[in-house]
C-alpha cells in the first residue's frame, strides 16, 4: 500500500527502515508500467532511477537522510536532466539528451530524491489540457475520457493515480494549479523568483515558475523546502530568505482575513464548482476566518494581456530551436532559410506555431506599442489591483478553474475557449504572486474541484498553512480514483 | 555644385574582460573552434544569462572618460533575427536605455580642434563566426566568440570628412587602450567600425540619404572606403539618380563599396526588454569608485607634457600616443637625469625609429626604459658622445647588453684627457698645411673640417668640446 502514502509518510517508513528506496522506486516503476494507458510519462529510465535509489539507501544507512532522501519524484519533462531525454513535449526536442541538470533537479538530487521519470506535458507548456503534446494526450485518472488539465498534465495525472508520490510542475498561466484542480491534487505555484528557472525550458520567462504537485500541502512544503532559494545562475531568482515551510503549517487560522474577489464568482463559473468552493469557504469560517468581499477590477484584462505577453516572449525564447546545434533538423532541405522553415514547420505543433505567430506579430515594428507595450501597462494595473486588496485581507480565495475536467477533444478546435480555462489563474502569474490549488470536493459526475488560494508576495508559508489546516479537517485530498487505488 | 560630407560612426569595442558578458566561458582569441563555448553560449534549452559586472565597470569607465551621463538604470533588450552563428536566435543588446548616454570627444585636424558628439554607448554580446571554407560546400560554426562583451559607441553625425572620421577613430582607439578596456587589435576584430555616410549640397540643413559601410578593419581602409563612397554618392546624384538607404561592404582589394542589403530587405528586429535580465542598477558609489580608478587621460597627459617638460606639441603627441609610451618616456626622464627634451629626442626619435622599423610594440622593446636611461647617463657624464651613443643603441637593440657593457667591450669610452687629444690634433694639422693656411687667411668655416678630421682620426671617441677648445687654441696661435 506504499502508493497511498504521502512523502511525509514514506519518509517516515524509510527512516524506520520498514521499506527501502529501491523497493519504493521499483514499486512505482511497476505501477507506471501497469498504467501506461494514462500516458503520464514520456521517459522512464528504470536503471537510472534504481541506481539513484540505491545511493539514497546508502545515505539513509549513513544517517544522512533529508525528508526527501529516497523518495521517487516525477519530473515534468520541461526540466533538463543530465544524460536523459528532455523533450518539453515537443518533436523538435524529441532527440535532445540534456548535457546538464536544471538547478531544481540538482537541488532535489542533492536532497536525495530519486528522478522517477519525466512526465508528459503540453508542448513547451502551451496548453491547458495536455492535448498539444507531441507524445499524445494524458488521460485524467478520474475519468479517462477527460483531460487532466495542462500544461503539467502528466505530473498531475501521475500524482493523482499514484504513479509517483509527488511531482514537479511549472506554471506560466495556471499550468500547475489547473491540472492539480482537474486531478484532485495539491499544486503550488510559488512567487515569481522563488524557485530557480535555470534549466527549466523557457516558455514565457517573466511568468514561468516551478512548483510542487503533491497529495497534500504538507508534502508541498517538504518539496518546496528543497526547491526554493536564490540561484546565481538565474538573475531573476530572489535573494529573499527561505523559511522552513513545514514549521508554520499548523498555525491557527483564527482571525485570518479571506478576500473573495467578486470577479472570481461571476458569469462563466460552473454552478457546481461554485457551490463546492462556497462550502470550502464555509469550512474556513468554522476555522475562525473572516470573509472580506473585495474586487479586482482589472482582472477581465488578464487573459488578453497574457495572450500578448506570453506569446511575445515565447516567440523569442523558441528561436533557438533552429536545427543548427541540437534537436530536430529537417531531413531534406535546400538552402539555410529552407532548413529553418522545414525544421520548424515539422518540429513544432499547431498551438506552438500559433503562439509564435501571435508573439512575433505583437513585437513587430508598428504594432509593438499597441500590443506589447499596452499589455505591459495592463500588467502593472493588474498587479496594482492585488496590492490594493491585500491591504484588506491576508489571502484571496476562489475557484481554480471555471469548470471541472472537460472531455478530450472538446476544446481543441477553439483556442479561445481553451484559453478561458485559465481565467482565474493567469492574473496571479501576471502579478508574480504565489497561488495554490487544493482539492475541495467533487461535482455530480465525481470530478474533482480545486479551491485556489492566492497569497502575498513570498508568503508561501501562509498559503501552505492555510491549505494544511483545511486538509486537517477534510479528506478530499486523500480521495483516489477507484481504478488506481 | 559644392557638396558636404556627413559621417557618423558606430564603433564596436571588444572589452578586455576575462570571461563572456553573460557566461563564465573564456574569451581568449584563437582557441580551437567551439572549445570556449559553454552551455549558455550554445543556447542549450533552459539556460539563462547572468551579467558580467566587469563589463559594466568598463563601460562606465569609458562613459566617464568622454564626460558622458551614466545611466544608473539601464535595460538589456533582445534583438531578434535568425542566423546560424547567433545561437539563441536573438542578440542581447541595449536598446532604449543604454548604460552610457551623451558625451563627446575632441579631435584635431590640421591643427584645428573640433568636438565630436557621442550619442550613446551600450553593452551587447558578440555573435559567433560562420566558416565557409574547408567544409565542402557546408558552413562551419565556431561559437568561441559568441557572448564576447562589446561596447558599441555611437557618434553623432558630426564629421565632415574622411580625415575627421579617421582622427575620431584614432582618438577613440587611443582612449580605449589608455583605459585598458580594449586591446585595440583591429586585425583580430577587437576594434571594428561601421560608418554612416551621406552627402548634401553645401548649405543645406537636411541630411542626405545615408549608406552604412560595414566592418572596416583599418584606419587606412576607413579613409579610403569613405572617400570612395562620397564620390559614388555625388556621382549618383549628379547623374540624376538617388542614393538609396542601404548597407554596403568595402572591398579593400578593389577599393570599392558594394551593396549588401537595402532598407527594404532589412530585418525587423522586434526589440523588447530581455525578461531574463532585470534592469541593471548602478549605484552612485560604484560609479564614484570607477571614477577614482580612471587613469590620466591622453589629452590631460599631453597638456602636462607640454607644460612640465617644455615639449613641442608634436613630441608630446608622439609620447602620449599610448600609456606605455608615456610611461617609458617618464621613466627615462627620471632615471637618466637628462633634460626632458633630450630624453624626448631619444624616445620619440631614435628608439621609435627602431620600433617602427621592426614593428615592435613599445612594451616589447628589447631596449627597456632602464637600458635607455643607462645610455643617456653616459652621454651626460661625457663617457660617450651623442654620436657614439647611437651606435651603442644599435648594439643594445641587437641584444648585445647594457650600454656600459657595450661601451666597455667595444672600447667606445670618450677620450677626455687633453694629453691624448693633443697629439691627434697635431697630426691632423700637420697633414693639412694648405687648409691651415687658408684658415689663417680668414676662411674660418674650415674650422669644422678640422673638427671632423680629428673626430675621424679618434674614431669618434674624442670629446667634441675639448677638441673644439684645443683646436681653437692651436689655430689661434
Amino acid at each position: 500500500m506504499f502508493h497511498k502514502k504521502t512523502i511525509a509518510e514514506l519518509s517516515g517508513d524509510l527512516a524506520k527502515k520498514t521499506c527501502s528506496s529501491v523497493e519504493l522506486t521499483a514499486g512505482f516503476l511497476d505501477r507506471i508500467e501497469q498504467h501506461k494507458d494514462l500516458n503520464a510519462y514520456i521517459t522512464v529510465d528504470r536503471d537510472q532511477a534504481l541506481t539513484q535509489a540505491r545511493e539514497a539507501d546508502v545515505m539513509i544507512q549513513h544517517g544522512k537522510a533529508t525528508a526527501l532522501t529516497g523518495i521517487p519524484i516525477a519530473q515534468k519533462d520541461i526540466f533538463c536532466t543530465q544524460g536523459m531525454l528532455t523533450t518539453c513535449g515537443s518533436k523538435i526536442l524529441s532527440n535532445f539528451i540534456s548535457p546538464y541538470d536544471a538547478t531544481l533537479i540538482a537541488r532535489l538530487k542533492q536532497a536525495g530524491a530519486v528522478v522517477l521519470g519525466k512526465t508528459n506535458m503540453d508542448e513547451f507548456a502551451m496548453g491547458s489540457s495536455n492535448e498539444t503534446s507531441f507524445y499524445g494526450p494524458v488521460k485524467n485518472p478520474w475519468d479517462t475520457s477527460r483531460v487532466p488539465g495542462g500544461s503539467s498534465g502528466g505530473s498531475a495525472a501521475a500524482t493523482a493515480a499514484r504513479l509517483a508520490p509527488a511531482a514537479t510542475g511549472t506554471d506560466t498561466g495556471g499550468s500547475i494549479r489547473q491540472p492539480a484542480a482537474f486531478c484532485g491534487i495539491t499544486g503550488l505555484k510559488p512567487s515569481y523568483g522563488r524557485v530557480s528557472r535555470f534549466g527549466m525550458i523557457a516558455f514565457a520567462s517573466s511568468l514561468d515558475q516551478a512548483g510542487p504537485m503533491t497529495q497534500s500541502a504538507k508534502d508541498a512544503a517538504i518539496l518546496l523546502n528543497a526547491m526554493a532559494g536564490f540561484d546565481d545562475k538565474d538573475s531573476t531568482s530572489s535573494g529573499i530568505a527561505v523559511p522552513d515551510f513545514t514549521e508554520t503549517l499548523n498555525h491557527d487560522l483564527q482571525g485570518l482575513r479571506i478576500g473573495l474577489p467578486e470577479e472570481f464568482f461571476g458569469e462563466g463559473l460552473n454552478s457546481e464548482v461554485a457551490s463546492v468552493v462556497e462550502e470550502a469557504i464555509g469550512e474556513y469560517k468554522k476555522l475562525g476566518a473572516e470573509i472580506v468581499k473585495v474586487s479586482l477590477p482589472n482582472s477581465h484584462l488578464a487573459v488578453p494581456c497574457y495572450y500578448v505577453l506570453a506569446p511575445a516572449e515565447a516567440s523569442s525564447n523558441l528561436s533557438r530551436y533552429d536545427g543548427v546545434r541540437y534537436g530536430l533538423r529537417a531531413q531534406e532541405y535546400g538552402d539555410l532559410i529552407d532548413m529553418y522553415q522545414k525544421t520548424r514547420a515539422q518540429g513544432f505543433g499547431d498551438e506552438v506555431k500559433r503562439r509564435i505567430m501571435i508573439g512575433t506579430y505583437a513585437l513587430s515594428a508598428g504594432y509593438y506599442d499597441a500590443y506589447y507595450l499596452k499589455a505591459q501597462q495592463l500588467r502593472r494595473l493588474i498587479a496594482e489591483d492585488f496590492n490594493q486588496v491585500f491591504e484588506q485581507c491576508d489571502v484571496l480565495m476562489g475557484p481554480t478553474s471555471p469548470t471541472t475536467a472537460f472531455k478530450l477533444g472538446d476544446k481543441t478546435d477553439d483556442p479561445v475557449a481553451m484559453y478561458l480555462n485559465d481565467i482565474y489563474t493567469i492574473s496571479v502569474n501576471l502579478a508574480g504572486l504565489p497561488g495554490i490549488s487544493v482539492p475541495a470536493g467533487f461535482d455530480s459526475q465525481g470530478l474533482p474541484v480545486g479551491l485556489q488560494i492566492i497569497g502575498k508576495y513570498f508568503d508561501e508559508a501562509r498559503l501552505l498553512n492555510v491549505a494544511h489546516r483545511y486538509q486537517m479537517v477534510t479528506d478530499w485530498h486523500r480521495r483516489m480514483p477507484k481504478e488506481y487505488a | 555644385m559644392a557638396w558636404e560630407t556627413v559621417i557618423g560612426l558606430e564603433v564596436h569595442v571588444q572589452l578586455l574582460t576575462k570571461s563572456k558578458i553573460f557566461s563564465g566561458a573564456s574569451i581568449r582569441y584563437g582557441a580551437e573552434p567551439n572549445t570556449q563555448a559553454c552551455i549558455i553560449d550554445l543556447a542549450m534549452p533552459g539556460v539563462l544569462p547572468v551579467m558580467n559586472k566587469e563589463a559594466a565597470r568598463m563601460a562606465v569607465k569609458f562613459g566617464l572618460a568622454v564626460g558622458a551621463e551614466i545611466n544608473h538604470r539601464s535595460i538589456f533588450a533582445r534583438k531578434n533575427y535568425f542566423y546560424p552563428d547567433l545561437p539563441k536566435g536573438y542578440q542581447i543588446s541595449q536598446y532604449e536605455l543604454p548604460i552610457v548616454g551623451k558625451g563627446s570627444l575632441t579631435i584635431a585636424v590640421n591643427d584645428k580642434e573640433k568636438v565630436i558628439g557621442i550619442t550613446r554607448a551600450h553593452l551587447e554580446e558578440d555573435a559567433g563566426k560562420s566558416l565557409h571554407e574547408d567544409f565542402h560546400g557546408m558552413t562551419g560554426i565556431d561559437l568561441n566568440r559568441a557572448g564576447t562583451p562589446l561596447l558599441e559607441i555611437v557618434s553623432e553625425p558630426d564629421m565632415r570628412s574622411a580625415q575627421e572620421a579617421v582622427a575620431y577613430l584614432k582618438k577613440l582607439h587611443e582612449l580605449v587602450r589608455y583605459l585598458e578596456i580594449c586591446d585595440g587589435n583591429m586585425q583580430e576584430g577587437s576594434f571594428r567600425c561601421d560608418a554612416n555616410v551621406s552627402v548634401r549640397p553645401k548649405g543645406q540643413k537636411e541630411f542626405g540619404t545615408r549608406a552604412e559601410l560595414k566592418n572596416i578593419n583599418s584606419f587606412r581602409f576607413i579613409e579610403k572606403a569613405i572617400e570612395y563612397e562620397v564620390e559614388r554618392q555625388i556621382d549618383v546624384i549628379e547623374s540624376g539618380g538617388q542614393v538609396v538607404q542601404e548597407t554596403r561592404l568595402y572591398d579593400s582589394v578593389k577599393d570599392v563599396t558594394r551593396s549588401m542589403r537595402s532598407k527594404e530587405e532589412a530585418n525587423d528586429y522586434r526589440y523588447f526588454p530581455d525578461p531574463d535580465l532585470p534592469p541593471m542598477e548602478l549605484d552612485q558609489s560604484f560609479i564614484e569608485a570607477v571614477a577614482r580608478s580612471l587613469p590620466e587621460l591622453p589629452d590631460a597627459k599631453r597638456r602636462r607634457f607640454i607644460n612640465d617638460y617644455q615639449l613641442s606639441d608634436y613630441d608630446a603627441g608622439v609620447l602620449t600616443a599610448s600609456r606605455e609610451m608615456a610611461q617609458y618616456f617618464e621613466t627615462v626622464v627620471s632615471e637618466s637625469g637628462v633634460e626632458a627634451k633630450i630624453a624626448a629626442n631619444w624616445v620619440a626619435g631614435e628608439l621609435l625609429a627602431y620600433l617602427n622599423k621592426d614593428a615592435v610594440d613599445i612594451k616589447d622593446s628589447p631596449v627597456t626604459a632602464g637600458m635607455l636611461s643607462g645610455l643617456l647617463k653616459r652621454i651626460k657624464d661625457n663617457t660617450i658622445s651623442g654620436k657614439i651613443a647611437k651606435d651603442v643603441l644599435d648594439a643594445m637593440w641587437k641584444g648585445e647588453g647594457d650600454a656600459d657593457v657595450i661601451i666597455d667591450k667595444k672600447g667606445l669610452k670618450q677620450i677626455t684627457d687633453s694629453a691624448s687629444i693633443e697629439p691627434i690634433i697635431d697630426e691632423v694639422l700637420a697633414n693639412s698645411p694648405s687648409q691651415v693656411a687658408q684658415y689663417k687667411a680668414g676662411q674660418e668655416k674650415l674650422f669644422g673640417y678640422f673638427v671632423g678630421q680629428v673626430m675621424k682620426a679618434s674614431k669618434g671617441k674624442a670629446n667634441p668640446a675639448q677638441v673644439n677648445q684645443i683646436l681653437k687654441k692651436k689655430l689661434g696661435a
